[in-house]
């Protein structure tokens, strides 16, 4: 006699999407190898375009790499979706009594993990293309780069599935989330150009975390209307 | 509740897509333990009420009332739903979709996915990905997330589509077990001779509307199948 199923917790929920989403980027490597190449262009013709000097590389080097993983970010955004639509297997999901936030969280923790993943790739390439050596302490990057991705990723994975019934949704989400991401993308900048040349960044930092704290709020409260959305 | 009390319940049901109405006032009660066969021809909105019935689609006037409970998501554990495309991750094994999807019900037993894989016929142990698998293989499959949950409702949408003969009356044969259990079964299908003698109500639609119920497969003049065709100016959603 099979027991009754019971509603499993949203963690476990959450957990056991992300293994499958790991798993299924590990096979395919769709995401992480689009968004590799892309970046990897970005740094080799923006070096041999400007070939800027140790200081002019610590002015431009917050633009250009936030930049760069902006535009890396979508195409792995637009990828985590593609695969539920395949096959319609978000239907699945959605006749589930699993919670719908638990798949958004999911979503975009995975995503962080692949953008973060392509960032630890990345950086070592940028500092040597570039010549970069910061002026000061260079751990706040970290707090930087943690809350910089997870504003990219947040708001990335929310509008990602809001394209994602829209006909030409690789357009579509760019449209959606580059003007929304411009006050994050300005503290990240802002942020990265400070700690390279030694000053404070405290200002941007703070507004960077109240950016992520009020949009993963939102994105949290609307998701379950998002999802099923005909 | 008894065996032939209503289980679904549906009211003047209207389902629009912008201006296209694909349900156009369906009202019907359907009992329960029973199979029922959905017939009709293209665009006559057989999927479009089975996706109302399973909470994917919203009515736009009308209600659904499923055992009892007139929200999809109250008793969405008790149903199970198959659609034409596989809802399956290509890239995974077909016990590896299972597990995951047994998750989601709170099923955290492998034995329910290897007992559920084995009762569409195919094999657990098979670790190549679903992607890899013949159309067949892929309905079978797509059958056993469906039974998943154990579900007291299942609806089914082109199960036997690609399916050969054998294979489907493995399927009926399953499906009919499954009704002497006590389960509800609706089965969109366009191959309604492969239910004649198992389906216990064939339902069949037209524009949008329930037109007829018969116990029996009715032979239509040119032929035994459904016509496929679409209304002029009409078109699927």
């Amino acid at each position: 006699m099979i027991p009754p199923p019971t509603a499993s917790a949203p963690t476990g929920i959450t957990r056991v999407t992300l293994l499958k989403d790991l798993r299924l980027e590990w096979r395919s490597k769709d995401a992480i190898n689009s968004m590799l190449f892309f970046s990897l262009l970005v740094v080799v013709v923006f070096s041999f375009s400007f070939d800027p000097s140790a200081e002019e590389s610590r002015q431009i080097a917050g633009g250009l790499v936030w930049v760069a993983f902006l535009f890396a970010a979508v195409v792995a955004l637009n990828q985590t979706w593609a695969r539920e639509i395949r096959n319609q297997v978000l239907d699945a999901y959605r006749v589930s009594p699993a919670p719908a936030n638990s798949l958004f969280v999911a979503k975009v923790m995975g995503n962080f993990i692949f953008v973060s993943v392509l960032e630890a790739l990345m950086t070592p390439l940028f500092i040597m293309f570039y010549r970069l050596r910061a002026l000061g302490p260079a751990w706040p990057l970290l707090l930087v780069a943690a809350l910089g991705t997870w504003a990219l990723v947040v708001n990335g994975t929310f509008f990602a599935a809001m394209s994602l019934r829209t006909r030409s949704r690789e357009i579509m989400l760019p449209l959606l989330l580059f003007p929304i991401s411009i006050p994050a993308l300005l503290a990240m900048v802002q942020a990265t150009t400070a700690i390279l040349n030694g000053e404070g960044a405290r200002f941007w930092i703070v507004l960077l975390a109240t950016y992520d704290l009020v949009f993963t709020t939102v994105c949290l409260l609307l998701f379950e209307t998002v999802l099923n959305a005909e | 509740m008894t065996e032939t009390a209503p289980v679904i319940t549906v009211t003047n049901l209207i389902k629009q897509f912008g201006r296209f109405a694909a349900l156009r006032g369906v009202t019907a009660e359907f009992a329960g333990g029973k199979l029922y066969a959905i017939l009709g021809d293209n665009g006559a909105g057989k999927t479009t009420l089975l996706r109302t019935l399973a909470g994917l689609n919203q009515p736009s006037s009308g209600e659904v009332t499923i055992l009892g409970a007139k929200k999809f998501h109250d008793i969405c554990d008790q149903v199970g739903y198959m659609a034409h495309p596989s809802l399956l991750y290509d890239e995974m094994s077909g016990m590896e979709n299972l597990e995951y999807f047994a998750r989601l019900y709170g099923i955290s037993s492998g034995t329910r996915c290897s007992e559920a894989i084995r009762a569409v016929g195919l094999d657990p142990e098979l670790v190549r990905p679903v992607g890899q698998y013949s159309q067949g293989m892929r309905q079978r499959m797509s059958l056993a997330r469906a039974l998943l949950n154990d579900p007291k409702i299942l609806l089914l949408d082109e199960p036997f589509s690609n399916v050969d003969l054998h294979s489907a009356t493995d399927m009926v044969h399953l499906l009919t077990g499954l009704r002497d259990q006590g389960k509800t079964i609706f089965i969109v299908t366009h191959q309604a001779a492969l239910l004649e003698g198992a389906a216990d109500e064939f339902v069949w639609m037209e524009f949008g509307k329930i037109v007829e119920r018969t116990r029996e497969l009715k032979r239509r003049a040119d032929g035994a199948e459904p016509r496929h065709h679409t209304s002029p100016g009409e078109s699927a959603p």
